[in-house]
């Protein structure tokens, strides 16, 4: 990786942005579409379908909710982990990073759980309309949080030797734009009975 | 060829320790497959999206002449490809509008001159992310090979055209392409994936690594307008990702989206799609606007008319194409007074895209004007453009879209934008740019030879469409000889000179393609500017070499259309030059 | 402009030519406009030798008026086209006239059944006539309709007619015509369903009182079930 010789260009900052920064910016400008999609539909579907409130109601209130305040605790870290990066303290930024990633990891192990025990009632991705936007909207979800997860550790272990700090705020911008996608997934999937 | 140099240039301890000269020749000694297959090199990135997209063209252009065939003479063995049946006939006509649109308009106006144009008509030595760039191609290059294989499996390609509209597409007891269509489904979404990452790549470059002294009012219309493309698309693209995980849902594991009787709605998927479908009109009209607008500047001698106004009336385009989507829609089933506001939107939006054409036919105003190959092809696009866009009113409006919705009039329409746009432009493109991406001149007499050989069997296609049309000819119908009404005498004329002008226009290709290869090699060589143009791709040498600007990267002292300027000798003015 | 080459057989098919005509009438004229003023600026700006170009760069109100003034034509040419089209979008698409006889029409991969309702004007009775790609209907009555399809999506599209509407399984779609003349004419299915798209023609015949009351009496409930087709077996939804 270090061997690949930067071009000028990536080093310039006509807007006084950090390219890296600008970029995670564009690529949440574009998820927010993605995501509008899913829950767009959806929503016009529940509008048409008040009936299928008898779906809904068998999702788990208790796991969103505690998924959710993982989450959030998972985007404090990421809040630490960036003022540590501002300090030039890799290490520390490193630190929270990991627990960061353990926070994602606690909220995969709830959902797989919550998963496996909704399916063995029965309610799977084709057993109804409602359980196929359920699951394919997390999914969706699920997706960018493992992906997250995986560029973290990446950025995490670059960290630690004090390489590319400036990737810890982008990193983190992205971690919170996954926890506001579940900000909006959990009233919808789970509240809205 | 002053280029000026940067603080950067003697700055090279940016460039982690790898000095600029360094980078230049460091690439030298890589083997070949290194230097064209796993280039991080901006112009190594459009070439491999120039060829590909040329080598697609051919796979689309080799399927409506098949199917041109059929219709024009139904039952026949065409040469080169045998008997169209009905089957075959459905997968060519949506392998050639996919095809035609994912893989040739979007690759060639976007990626290819993106990539090629973007760092050096702002003068940077490469994108801000040359890996996630290979990264882009490499997905796009999947893409092809998903696209390709799915012609070959058990059921063939899918034949559901273009929209892919369910419950047809959902269902393989309905399209009998049970590998074919999540194939195809698949094979678009990989190549929006390749698109996003470039994208972001463009815009973020764009902001950040224009060369000092260039404001953004300095840029050139065609990165403008790229960038604004490429801004619509990631914008756009989002509700049919989302729609395309889930129709693949319910193609592979049985979901119920788009199918009534699971509670699904199919007309869903047709806002999902014409969300993206018709910004995607604009994603690949404003990089083709952005094209006539530099040629035709440096060919008149003329300061583009009114700059700024170009580039508002494109983001302004690009704006309301976001609220015209449903008159797609317009008999699809959808509320009948939805059909009014979309009526309404789409008209409205004729007003920035004539405002754009206006400008530049008032941009010849007071020029002098060279009529070279590219100049004919910027020239053929806006007066062929005109054509296409005037047709769009009979469209847009919903009452008379009522008798033209999914006739011929509507292939007639677009192909009159869709054609000047991915081709028109294009040959202009390539032929102005030729010069600067190989160092050597196309020949001019074989390259009008194959201008006229193009506009003139062009236009004898798609006017007789316009006529089947109105006539009543229904779109995507291998044999008319079932419609006694569509039978009348002179009927299949039509259609005969429509399918014989296509054959004329393929072969005036071969024309392309031999004088663009054999110039490409063995052309005469070609100095660094040879059209007196301002930009700063210009002031680099043909072809430029890895880092683009040997001599230290450029500073901007003025905008891209300094051209016949009253206070000076001569009748340009490049970027670059400090006086 | 139409009606030359295809017959305008229904009450509203000659408003639609005739919106059809104005459009062209106002688009030709700009179209043509354009295209002279361009090609006069082509030739008469032609590169000679010793003349320079001018330098013009667009943004003085004076020169942008060039750019100006069309673009407010052309806003108001669209207001003039909106109100036209749209009016005669209501005509067709919003307004249901008093219906004479309904008939339900179903699409299908790849035919259509024509369900008429027969000598009591009730559909859903024994006397209901199916026939498969045949529809009759009588000369100068307001017909509605209703369209069902069984699979995919289908658009039931009568050019005499310049009337279209896509077929939607799930759903019933509703509309309407009124006949101005006799005669026999072309059903087409323009929204692509599958690989007998192009095999889904059927015929529309538009019969005078006396020849559509012989028809009528002809179908009694005993030969209609004779002509049924096969199928007619998955049950009406």
């Amino acid at each position: 990786m270090s061997s690949f010789p930067r071009p000028i260009a990536t080093t310039r900052s006509a807007t006084g942005i950090s390219t890296g920064k600008l970029a995670v910016w564009w690529l949440i400008a574009s998820e927010i579409v993605i995501f509008g999609g899913v829950l767009g539909s959806y929503v016009m579907h529940r509008i048409g379908h008040p009936e299928w409130a008898s779906q809904a109601e068998h999702t788990n209130t208790w796991a969103g909710a505690l998924n959710t305040f993982i989450l959030l605790t998972s985007s404090l870290m990421a809040v630490l982990a960036h003022q540590a990066a501002e300090h030039k303290d890799g290490k520390k930024a490193a630190k929270f990073l990991y627990l960061t990633i353990l926070g994602g990891l606690m909220f995969l192990t709830v959902k797989s759980i919550e998963w496996t025990n909704e399916i063995h009632h029965g309610f799977t991705l084709t057993s109804h309309t409602f359980w196929s936007f359920y699951y394919t909207a997390a999914g969706i979800h699920g997706v960018h949080v493992i992906v997250g997860l995986i560029i973290m550790a990446i950025i995490a272990s670059d960290a630690k030797k004090g390489i590319d700090l400036q990737r810890v705020e982008a990193v983190g911008l992205y971690w919170h734009f996954v926890d506001i996608v579940w900000i909006f997934l959990f009233p919808l999937l789970y509240i809205a009975k | 060829m002053s280029s000026t140099a940067t603080p950067e240039a003697s700055g090279h301890s940016h460039d982690d320790g790898h000095g600029h000269d360094g980078h230049a020749h460091g690439h030298a000694e890589q083997n070949f497959f290194l230097k064209y297959f796993w280039s991080t090199d901006h112009k190594i990135i459009g070439f491999q999206y120039l060829f590909t997209g040329m080598f697609m063209a051919l796979i689309g252009g080799f399927a409506v002449y098949a199917f041109r065939m059929q219709i024009a003479f139904p039952g026949m063995s065409v040469p080169g490809y045998g008997r169209v049946t009905a089957t075959d006939y459905n997968a060519l006509v949506t392998t050639h509008g996919s095809v035609m649109i994912f893989w040739v308009a979007m690759p060639v106006l976007i990626a290819a001159l993106g990539n090629y144009l973007i760092p050096l008509m702002i003068g940077a030595d490469d994108m801000v992310f040359p890996r996630l760039n290979r990264l882009s191609y490499q997905l796009f290059l999947l893409s092809i090979v998903v696209l390709i294989a799915s012609f070959f499996v058990q059921g063939g390609a899918f034949g559901g055209a273009w929209t892919s509209y369910p419950p047809l597409s959902a269902k393989p007891e309905y399209n009998l392409t049970p590998l074919g269509a999540p194939m195809w489904l698949v094979a678009v979404a990989l190549e929006f994936a390749a698109f996003l990452l470039g994208g972001i790549n463009f815009v973020t470059t764009l902001m950040n690594s224009r060369a000092p002294g260039m404001k953004m009012f300095d840029v050139p219309i065609v990165i403008w307008m790229i960038v604004i493309a490429s801004i619509l698309f990631m914008a756009s693209v989002g509700p049919l990702v989302a729609g395309a995980i889930m129709l693949l849902f319910d193609q592979t594991v049985g979901t119920g989206f788009f199918d009534p009787k699971k509670g699904g709605d199919p007309v869903l998927w047709q806002h999902l799609f014409w969300f993206f479908g018709h910004p995607e009109v604009y994603v690949v009209l404003l990089p083709a606007m952005g094209i006539v607008a530099e040629v035709i500047t440096t060919f008149s001698r003329k300061k583009l008319f009114a700059y700024k106004t170009v580039i508002y009336t494109a983001v302004g385009t690009g704006a309301l194409s976001f609220f015209v989507w449903a008159h797609h829609q317009f008999i699809a089933g959808i509320d009948p007074r939805m059909a009014n506001i979309f009526s309404v939107t789409t008209l409205l939006i004729s007003i920035p895209v004539a405002e754009m054409v206006f400008v530049y036919i008032a941009t010849l105003f007071g020029g002098s004007i060279r009529l070279t190959t590219p100049m004919l092809w910027a020239l053929a696009f806006i007066g062929e453009f005109l054509l296409g866009g005037v047709t769009g009113i009979f469209l847009g409006s919903s009452g008379a879209d009522i008798y033209f919705h999914d006739t011929y009039f509507v292939i007639a329409h677009f192909h009159y934008t869709f054609f000047p746009i991915a081709f028109i432009a294009v040959f202009a493109a390539v032929t102005y740019w030729f010069p600067k991406m190989f160092g050597k001149y196309m020949n001019e007499a074989w390259g009008k030879v194959h201008f006229w050989g193009t506009i003139i069997p062009f236009n004898f296609i798609f006017i007789p469409l316009f006529l089947l049309g109105a006539r009543g000819d229904h779109r995507r119908i291998y044999d008319y000889t079932h419609f006694p009404d569509l039978m009348k005498p002179g009927m299949q004329d039509l259609r005969v000179l429509a399918t014989l002008s296509l054959v004329v226009l393929l072969a005036f290709q071969v024309v392309f393609l031999v004088n663009y290869f054999y110039s490409a090699f063995k052309g005469p060589k070609a100095e660094a500017n040879p059209w007196k143009a301002n930009t700063l791709e210009w002031q680099a040498p043909s072809p430029p070499p890895h880092g683009n600007f040997p001599e230290g990267l450029p500073t901007v002292y003025r905008g891209p259309y300094e051209y016949s300027h009253p206070d000076r000798q001569d009748d340009h003015w490049p970027q670059n030059s400090p006086s | 402009m139409i009606s030359k080459y295809v017959d305008s057989v229904a009450t509203f098919s000659g408003d639609i030519d005739h919106l059809i005509w104005v459009i062209t009438a106002i688009v030709g004229f700009w179209f043509l406009l354009a295209e002279a003023v361009f090609f006069y600026l082509i030739i008469r700006y032609a590169a000679r030798d010793g003349v320079r170009a001018q330098y013009v760069a667009g943004e003085d109100p004076k020169e942008k008026r060039w750019v100006a003034v069309p673009h407010y034509l052309t806003l108001a040419f669209d207001v003039w086209i909106i109100f036209s089209a749209i009016s005669v979008w209501q005509e067709v698409k919003q307004t249901m006239p008093q219906a004479d006889e309904t008939v339900r029409v179903i699409a299908q991969q790849w035919a259509w059944t024509f369900i008429h309702p027969g000598a009591d004007g009730q559909l859903d009775t024994a006397d209901d006539i199916r026939l498969v790609d045949e529809l009759h209907v009588e000369k100068g009555k307001t017909i509605h309709f209703e369209l069902q399809s069984r699979d995919v999506l289908h658009s039931f599209s009568v050019p005499v007619f310049r009337l279209k509407q896509d077929v939607i399984p799930g759903r019933t779609i509703r509309g309407w015509f009124k006949t101005t003349q006799a005669g026999a004419y072309d059903i087409q299915c323009t929204e692509i369903c599958g690989i007998g798209h192009a095999i889904m023609p059927a015929r529309i015949i538009i019969e005078s009182p006396e020849d559509h009351a012989a028809w009528l009496l002809s179908q009694t409930p005993a030969t209609a079930a004779l002509t049924t087709p096969t199928t007619q077996t998955g049950g009406m939804p």
